[in-house]
């Protein structure tokens, strides 16, 4: 999964965090394991409710999820997760 | 960095894009760093002077990140965010938190006790200093929930008042009204007979009313003040009653609410011309004080700009607990002003800033250490 750059520090400085998976995984899934040690950039993701952020866009594959299956969206092993925020605000 | 030992004194001003403080050795010549939090909303601030220690506690919230609570206890130099939120709704309530409207340290003879008002709607404790908060439950769980409804600036829990007892709370809310507890917050009554909502059918319903602002008399049991959505009121009787104290104030609109920190029946409001021209009355902002319970009012503005359209919200105003007290407010133009008398003479503090959401001013020892802002500048809110 790739971070932004302004939600690194909240991964230990890191701009990329993976998930084993040796078939295909939801999206749900992927945010699950590689935030579950991040609690904090796992918030910024996503409402205690467990749903996105309005702001926040996922992308698999080219796509934002809203338009797939939304958390329910298949990730293949060695498929890239892009978390990117939208253009928003004044 | 270098710790004077004299006790000075510190302004937080949260605005739409980030926390800036300011420091003073007498609450006359301030000098400001920031911003912390750039491009977050900082709607709420507490600074908790008890237990020795100066805990500052911001309510930030990012469009695309969410809300969060940060807490510092080196006056900004660094910023602590509890990993797991100070507060979340716990599973079942099938609610988000939104936005943190206040942070409350509630008395000294309470350390740790730490109260938040919340958007939805809810009141939270926390008696840690801040780092865990508990949703109030009776508060969550009452039957009007479905009926409280959102102000232009959101569904807001904004004033939270609680007693020396512990036992009587006064929370108000936007819209919703007053609601009192006598428990300590384990149950809860509308309590606004005499406040008007002349934007309902029914002009004088139990709730629903748009309270702006409520705050207590320092020295006489009882007795709160509120600034309402059209409409400035007492009560003596811990709000069992509302009664207009507005003739003798330009204008019955506005959003503060400040009461004196000890002395019986002062309190300031900052008048706005009306609903529908939220600007100070014929442009010209001042503030007004009362030293006798709102019998008669003071027109406050030596210091303040010859014109000025925009408003000051509800918590952009502030006072210490200094003496004389100090009174501080900011603008939706990014103009803070502050007064070491009590409102007699005000000076700018800052200006240009983004839209003013809240200040909070306090003494505090060992004195600020000056510099820059500190790591919240980086800390992605």
């Amino acid at each position: 999964m790739v971070l932004p750059s302004v939600l690194q520090p909240l991964a230990g400085g890191q701009s990329f965090l993976t998930a084993p998976a040796d078939t295909a995984v939801t999206v749900e899934g992927v945010l699950d394991v590689v935030t579950g040690e991040y609690p904090a950039l796992s918030r910024r993701l996503r409402d205690e409710t467990g749903a996105i952020r309005r702001y926040v866009n996922i992308y698999v594959n080219g796509n934002e999820i809203r338009r797939l299956q939304g958390l329910a969206t298949e990730v293949s092993p060695g498929q890239e997760v892009l978390i990117i925020q939208s253009v928003a605000g004044g | 960095m270098g710790m004077a030992t004299a006790e000075s004194y510190v302004l937080a001003i949260g605005t739409k894009k980030g926390l800036w403080l300011a420091t003073s050795p007498d609450r006359r010549d301030w000098s400001l760093s920031g911003p912390h939090f750039l491009m977050s909303e900082v709607p709420s601030i507490g600074i908790d002077t008890r237990d020795g220690r100066t805990r500052i506690l911001v309510g930030v919230r990012s469009e695309h990140w969410g809300p969060t609570v940060f807490h510092s206890d080196d006056l900004g130099e660094t910023w602590n965010e509890p990993e797991e939120g100070a507060i979340r709704f716990p599973e079942g309530t099938d609610a988000a938190l939104e936005r943190v409207w206040q942070i409350h340290p509630d008395a000294e003879s309470r350390p740790g006790v730490v109260w938040a008002g919340c958007e939805p709607i809810s009141v939270w404790k926390s008696t840690d200093g801040g780092e865990h908060f508990e949703l109030n439950r009776g508060l969550w769980d009452h039957p009007h929930r479905a009926e409280w409804g959102a102000g232009y600036g959101g569904a807001a829990a904004h004033s939270i008042v609680v007693d020396h007892t512990g036992e009587k709370v006064h929370v108000a809310m936007s819209t919703g009204g007053v609601y009192r507890s006598l428990d300590g917050g384990s149950s809860w009554e509308p309590r606004n007979k005499g406040i008007s909502a002349y934007f309902m059918p029914d002009p004088n319903p139990e709730f629903g009313q748009c309270v702006h602002k409520i705050a207590a008399d320092a020295a006489v049991d009882g007795r709160l003040y509120a600034q309402n959505h059209h409409g400035v009121y007492r009560s003596d009787d811990d709000a069992e009653s509302w009664e207009s104290i507005a003739e003798g104030l330009p204008a019955d609109f506005g959003f503060v609410m400040l009461t004196h920190p000890r002395r019986a029946g002062t309190a300031w409001v900052v008048p706005l011309k009306a609903d529908g021209e939220r600007i100070p009355p014929e442009g010209k902002l001042a503030v007004h004080r009362t030293d006798d319970a709102g019998a008669s009012w003071k027109r406050l503005d030596d210091g303040l700009p010859g014109a000025e359209f925009n408003s000051v919200l509800r918590d952009a105003a502030c006072v210490d607990a200094a003496e004389p007290a100090g009174v501080y407010f900011g603008t939706r133009g990014g103009t803070v002003y502050a007064s070491a008398d009590e409102g007699e003479h005000f000076a700018e503090v800052a200006s240009h800033l983004p839209d003013v959401l809240c200040v909070r001013a306090a003494a505090v020892t060992p004195a600020f250490a000056s510099g820059s802002a500190g790591p919240g500048a980086a800390v992605s809110a």
